[in-house]
């Protein structure tokens, strides 16, 4: 057998199939809001995509051009959309609405079998720093889902600004605060809380950062926030996360929503609100996403931006068994009557029906061959009509 | 209907004294589980199904979602750093991750051996020490290592140190305290929310009460 690189995957009709029926779908609702698809190139710089973007380092597959420069295999589509957006191309065109559907590669440390390989759908919505805009995209994203036949899936929607405003107000230091981020970016509840009891502050401190675990659930949690926090600055958080739920409110778009303040899905890439969507049946979420206001500073511009992708591999998996692919049918003509097999296959194409024209001499095992057609229609010798079967 | 919440646990020990601390929390368990050999075991006034793994699978059960929920010890959590939730210390199986050898002996200096059944683990302590070692990864019977001379050290769980002493090696660095951990993978933990916040909660409880009362 011809092996395939780790994590290196094939994709065969069925699947091939289903995923673009959902790209389709998800890409059409996309574009009725007024996003705009892009594409770009697979291959970047290593110096400006690899290491603008929030995926680790020993995950990038990296190369060689023949000048010498390390490149890439663009490991999500978010840095190169913001390199692109902060070129000359869009400049005065803010706020700028993009979508793409496109395969990106991250090299996998354990069981190989784990696609590296695979597909995202998403959007990005850029020079927009209000919570409109967190809300769009949450809203778009409900939508996309629900168009494609998603009915069990949630939300979690959490706010970096805040904890890390907390976390601030409480302990001092960006490095003692980043050393508890940590915790709850390995997602440690245990270690988070040894940590909190291992450190010299008031008893009043140190169940602030404890309770602050507590913080998921539903609107409830917006009001324990704010006993949280002492200053204004963490508060103006919490109420962009109220903002936000009130503007899922007129999306009608609520039920979907949990609020989870301990969330942290990157260590240092999103500024705002964040979320991870979940759906039954898949053990990993399915998409995710956020306000990352630091990204653009990389590429020269002080533009806010927020976005999300979607996996499509697992949302196919959420979406269950594989639905069937409509047969063809077949015309299996000899020489004879060729004309006449391509009049009647012609004529079948374009009421939309599948139909595939086989020469007889072309096929060594008939019945082989004819298995795998609903409909099979002879056309074979001089005379006679057509036989059906 | 409630579907099912599946937790992954250890065979033995681990699983007799998980059970205990459930019960303790007030669901309603049979008093014992008959026909041990069975891998999966249903209990349906608690809806509630147990899946029986090797100790150093159960976050990977955890981890795919297959398991929403596990209990697995802190060596095995160190060990293979899957992307679970670490919830509670429930402060059973209680050991310490150690450095062991035959007792004098200095570790060889150009490239010392160390046999484990923990590679990342052992591997990430000597790193953080800045010893460069050879980590030689065994399944089982560690102790016998040092003692054929396959390595200058092994890296293992101790809990009374009679196995250490009995094959006459002795300890020399204590890594880290274990315990078993409740861990939850991340969509369950969201979308099963208020039945694994109610079993959190009721835990808990249970484990602070004792640790009030010990």
């Amino acid at each position: 057998m011809f092996e395939k690189p780790l994590g290196m995957r094939d994709t065969l009709p069925q699947l091939y199939e289903t995923k673009s029926q959902i790209r389709n779908s998800i890409g059409d609702v996309m574009k009725s809001w007024g996003f705009q698809f892009i594409e770009t190139p697979t291959l970047e710089y290593y110096e400006t995509i690899g290491a603008a973007s929030a995926i680790l380092n020993q995950q990038l597959f990296k190369l060689l051009d023949p000048q010498g420069h390390t490149l890439v295999l663009r490991p999500d589509m978010t840095a190169p959309i913001a390199r692109v957006a902060a070129s000359k191309i869009f400049n005065e065109n803010y706020p700028l609405r993009l979508a793409y559907s496109e395969n990106v590669y991250r090299a996998q440390q354990r069981e190989g079998g784990r696609p590296a390989e695979f597909e995202q759908i998403g959007v990005e919505l850029i020079g927009d720093e209000t919570v409109s805009a967190d809300g769009e995209i949450i809203a778009l994203m409900i939508t996309a889902l629900k168009e494609v036949g998603l009915e069990d899936f949630q939300i979690s929607i959490g706010h970096i600004g805040f904890l890390k405003e907390l976390f601030l107000q409480i302990l001092g230091t960006e490095e003692r605060a980043k050393t508890l981020i940590k915790f709850l970016y390995e997602k440690n509840y245990v270690g988070y809380r040894e940590h909190v009891n291992s450190l010299s502050l008031s008893t009043i401190d140190k169940q602030r950062l404890l309770d602050f675990l507590n913080l998921r659930g539903s609107t409830e949690v917006i009001n324990q926030a704010i006993d949280l926090v002492e200053y204004d600055q963490g508060k103006d958080s919490v109420l962009q996360l109220k903002k936000l739920w009130d503007t899922m409110d007129d999306y009608g778009n609520q039920e979907k929503l949990k609020f989870d303040l301990t969330l942290v899905s990157h260590m240092n890439y999103y500024t705002g609100i964040l979320f991870e969507v979940y759906a039954k049946q898949v053990g990993f979420p399915i998409g995710n996403g956020g306000r990352y206001d630091g990204l653009f500073q990389k590429f020269g511009k002080n533009t806010s931006a927020t976005g999300f992708a979607l996996r499509l591999d697992r949302l196919v998996e959420a979406l269950g068994p594989l639905p069937e692919i409509t047969p063809s049918e077949c015309i299996l003509f000899s020489e004879e009557r060729r004309s006449e097999a391509f009049q009647i296959a012609k004529m079948k194409r374009a009421e939309g029906l599948k139909v595939v024209l086989q020469d007889i001499n072309g096929v060594n095992h008939i019945d082989a061959c004819t298995d795998q057609y609903e409909e099979i229609t002879f056309l074979i010798g001089k005379a006679g009509g057509r036989v059906s079967t | 209907m409630n579907p099912f919440l599946t937790i992954a646990m250890p065979k033995g020990r681990i699983f007799e004294e998980a059970v205990e601390l459930l019960r303790l929390a007030g669901y309603n368990l049979p008093p014992e589980f008959k026909d041990s050999r069975r891998l999966i075991i249903e209990v349906e006034v608690e809806n509630f199904r147990f899946i029986l793994a090797k100790p150093m699978d159960v976050p990977t059960y955890v981890e795919h979602g297959v398991a929403d929920l596990g209990i697995a010890g802190k060596d095995v959590m160190i060990e293979e750093e899957r992307d679970v939730y670490e919830l509670l210390d429930l402060k059973i199986s209680h050991c310490y991750l150690a450095v062991a050898g035959l007792p004098n002996t200095k570790m060889n200096n150009v490239a010392p051996k160390v046999a484990t059944k923990y590679p990342n683990a052992a591997a990430a302590y000597f790193r953080e020490q800045g010893e460069q070692v050879e980590v030689i990864k065994l399944n089982g019977s560690i102790e016998l290592a040092p003692i054929i001379g396959l390595s200058d050290r092994i890296v293992d769980i101790v809990s009374s140190g009679r196995t250490l002493k009995e094959n006459g090696l002795v300890e020399y660095e204590r890594i880290a305290d274990i315990t078993s951990r409740l861990i939850v993978n991340p969509v369950s933990y969201r979308m099963q929310d208020k039945r694994i916040n109610d079993l959190v909660d009721r835990l808990n409880h249970v484990i602070n009460s004792e640790s009030i009362n010990s």
